[in-house]
């Protein structure tokens, strides 16, 4: 059964419509990521969830019960805040009994729940500190146990990895992971970082512009984009996009070079069709490896000119142009050329795909 | 809350020694003139106290007490006659506190109340009537004579202590509700949004959340609130008479009266004794009032 439910959402300020017709259910358990450059709605759909912003116009059901109308605190739900939003003059102790002396939860019980809750987050020992005493990870774990005592349907969070530095996000991005394996609750995760949602979500959700573009697995969503924002949005560094028309023998990139087409790949393509073709730059191999291959796939060949190499450590970028139209490739580190050449790459060729120049739309 | 220092910058420790000398000496010789300058008047007020009157008539109002004495304070405090009754200021200064406590307690709670709606729990037209509210802060207190007078008539309140209660929480909330919503909009709103999940209401965040940031504003309310309405007389003077007038009223009445000798003496121990309150209010919270108006104080 399902544990969240939306249909047909909308949500105006003013005339501006900022969520325009927003479907998607969420299983019960499931770990559900929003993901979407800043600004497309993200915030507004979860505090909508939440009961924080009002309905203009469709249904919010959690749990089968529509709570359209509910007060935030009548929904069963825990959110953790981008901020935090730690009380500021409590203790992380206060803080996190706070909302069960509201509910009126008996003090030997909230006592029980803390301190079950403080040892899965290893908080113990700031119980007693308060907000301004504690690093940035220490408050986003606070935040977490404050969620975490609720016990409740729903778990929100609101991009609350963003304001971490780099390795201590890749930490607590897998605490989040383990946490949601020993919870097992329903959650929906708000970020704008592709990599969270991709090693995060059982379903990600793609928005832009207030509109919800793709919702599927993040193997799906990586592999087969419905349209040209969602395959631009997922995956680093971003796929290439490439002008092209369909000709007898494949593709004719614009400025002349021709890339074979796979038998019956797109059979509908009528020839001296525009489109554009996308390629992701981890699908590009140095020529000789035949990785495509092994892997049972066909690679094409294709020449690159090689203008700069960006070393990540790693792997190394490779900013070329492909018939004189720019391009990232990324390769194993020990596999790059030298700048400043033409060198010889294979694309696997199935996992590159078309999309309409018009209509952006995957073909 | 914790106590944050500043190390001081100071413009005057660099360039040669001989510059840096001259620039502190002429900096402290000007701070000092300045000083003299505003301390003059009270010196002169306390030394006029301690002094007979015979003394101050011969040697004029600029003197050193040649024989001090401490007997026209309490004279002041409890036999001195005013306006025909002779009690002394210490009816009046009782009347003045039974009006600005109340007054300020009451002012600023309405401050804090409005500022938090104001700020916090917005709707439709907040910003007018906000701009309405505040509206009373640059509104000459002499333009609202007239409607106070009719509104005190017609509900009672004439010459009474409540009255000029009710007038003044009135004119003060204008004041309160600029200040408490202005330090109010620093609070995030992620924390009412927390707190509302954790299923608090409108009265519970207000008490647990917003109420224990409030502490520097609220320094701020009193001590504006409190030496504002201590020392304002006009209202005093207009809607009160005889033994119900705060003390700014009745020293007026020093000047006003016109006939028999005047003891500047004891008269000046009476304005002395008018002006403690706020100075002491000043001195305990004056260290908050400064950083309340310049920090923004919520982290
Ligand atoms: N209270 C509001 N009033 C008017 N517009 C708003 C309000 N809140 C958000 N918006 C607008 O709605 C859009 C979506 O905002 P938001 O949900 O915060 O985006 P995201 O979280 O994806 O960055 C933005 O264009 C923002 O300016
Ligand atoms: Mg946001």
């Amino acid at each position: 059964m399902s544990s969240l439910e939306i249909k047909d959402l909308r949500k105006r300020f003013g005339n501006v419509e900022v969520l325009k017709n927003i479907n998607l259910a969420a299983d019960s358990g499931e770990f559900i990521a929003l993901v979407g450059p800043s600004g497309c709605g993200k915030s507004t759909l979860l505090a909508m969830i939440a009961g924080l912003e009002s309905v203009s116009s469709g249904e919010i059901r959690i749990d089968g019960r529509v709570v359209n109308d509910a007060a935030p605190k009548n929904r069963d739900i825990a959110m953790v805040f981008q901020s935090y939003a730690l009380y500021p003059t409590m203790t992380v102790r206060e803080n996190m009994s706070f909302g069960m002396e509201s509910r009126r939860v008996p003090k030997a019980e909230q006592a029980t729940t803390i301190a079950r809750v403080a040892e899965m987050l290893q908080i113990e020992p700031l119980l007693n500190r308060k907000p301004s005493q504690l690093s940035g990870g220490q408050r986003q774990r606070v935040a977490m146990g404050r969620a975490l005592v609720r016990d409740p349907k729903l778990f929100l969070f609101d991009e609350p990895l963003s304001n971490l530095d780099a390795k201590l996000r890749i930490e607590m991005r897998a605490e989040i992971k383990r946490l949601h394996d020993t919870v097992g609750k329903t959650t929906v995760y708000v970020t704008h970082d592709q990599v969270e949602a991709m090693t995060l979500a059982s379903r990600i959700a793609v928005m832009f512009g207030g509109v919800l573009q793709q919702y599927d697995t993040p193997r799906e969503i990586y592999r087969n984009p419905v349209n040209r924002f969602v395959a631009g949005f997922m995956g680093s560094p971003t796929m290439n996009f490439l002008d092209a028309t369909v000709g007898e023998g494949g593709l004719v990139l614009d400025g002349g070079a021709v890339v074979p087409l796979l038998p019956d790949q797109f059979p509908r393509l009528s020839t001296g069709r525009k489109v554009v073709w996308g390629v992701r730059p981890e699908h590009f191999s140095p020529a000789a490896e035949r990785r495509a291959e092994r892997r049972g796939g066909v690679s094409v060949p294709i020449k690159a000119q090689v203008d700069m190499l960006e070393p990540t450590g790693a792997e190394t970028i490779l900013f070329t142009r492909i018939s004189g139209q720019k391009a990232l490739i990324s390769v194993d580190a020990d596999d790059a050329p030298e700048a400043g050449a033409p060198t010889q790459m294979a694309v696997d060729m199935g996992k590159t795909c078309l999309f309409d120049p018009e209509t952006d739309l995957r073909l | 809350m914790a106590e944050t220092t500043h190390a001081d910058f100071d413009a005057l420790s660099t360039g040669s020694l001989r510059r840096r000398i001259t620039a502190k000496a002429i900096v402290y010789a000007l701070l000092t003139v300045f000083a003299l300058f505003y301390l003059m008047p009270i010196v002169i007020i306390l030394a006029n106290t301690l002094r007979p009157l015979d003394d101050i008539v011969r040697t004029g109002f600029i003197a050193w007490p040649a024989d001090p004495s401490l007997s026209h304070w309490a004279e002041a405090w409890s036999t001195f006659c005013i306006g025909g009754t002779c009690e002394g200021v210490s009816r009046y200064f009782k009347n003045s506190l039974a009006m600005a406590i109340p007054a300020t307690i009451i002012s600023t709670m309405l401050g804090l109340i409005n500022g938090y709606i104001l700020s916090k729990w917005r709707f439709r037209g907040a910003d007018l009537l906000f701009g309405l509210i505040t509206l009373g802060v640059f509104l000459p207190p002499q333009m609202t004579l007239l409607p106070w007078a009719w509104v005190l008539g017609n509900v009672g309140l004439s010459n009474t202590i409540s009255g000029l209660i009710l007038v003044h929480v009135v004119q003060g909330v204008s004041f309160t509700t600029l200040f408490c919503r202005n330090y109010f909009l620093a609070i995030p709103d992620d924390l009412i949004k927390a707190a509302r999940i954790d299923g608090a209401g409108f009265w519970r965040i207000f008490r647990r959340i917003v109420l224990p940031l409030s502490p520097p504003i609220v320094i701020v309310a009193v001590i504006w609130q409190f030496t504002g309405i201590w020392n304002e007389f006009l209202f005093g003077t207009i809607f009160t008479s005889g033994d119900k007038q705060p003390i700014t009223a009745a020293i007026v009445a020093f000047s006003g009266s016109g006939t028999g000798e005047r003891h500047y003496n004891v008269e000046a121990a009476a304005v002395i004794m008018a002006a403690l309150p706020p100075l002491f209010i000043y001195l305990v919270g004056g260290k908050y009032f400064v950083r309340g108006l310049t920090s923004g104080a919520v982290k």
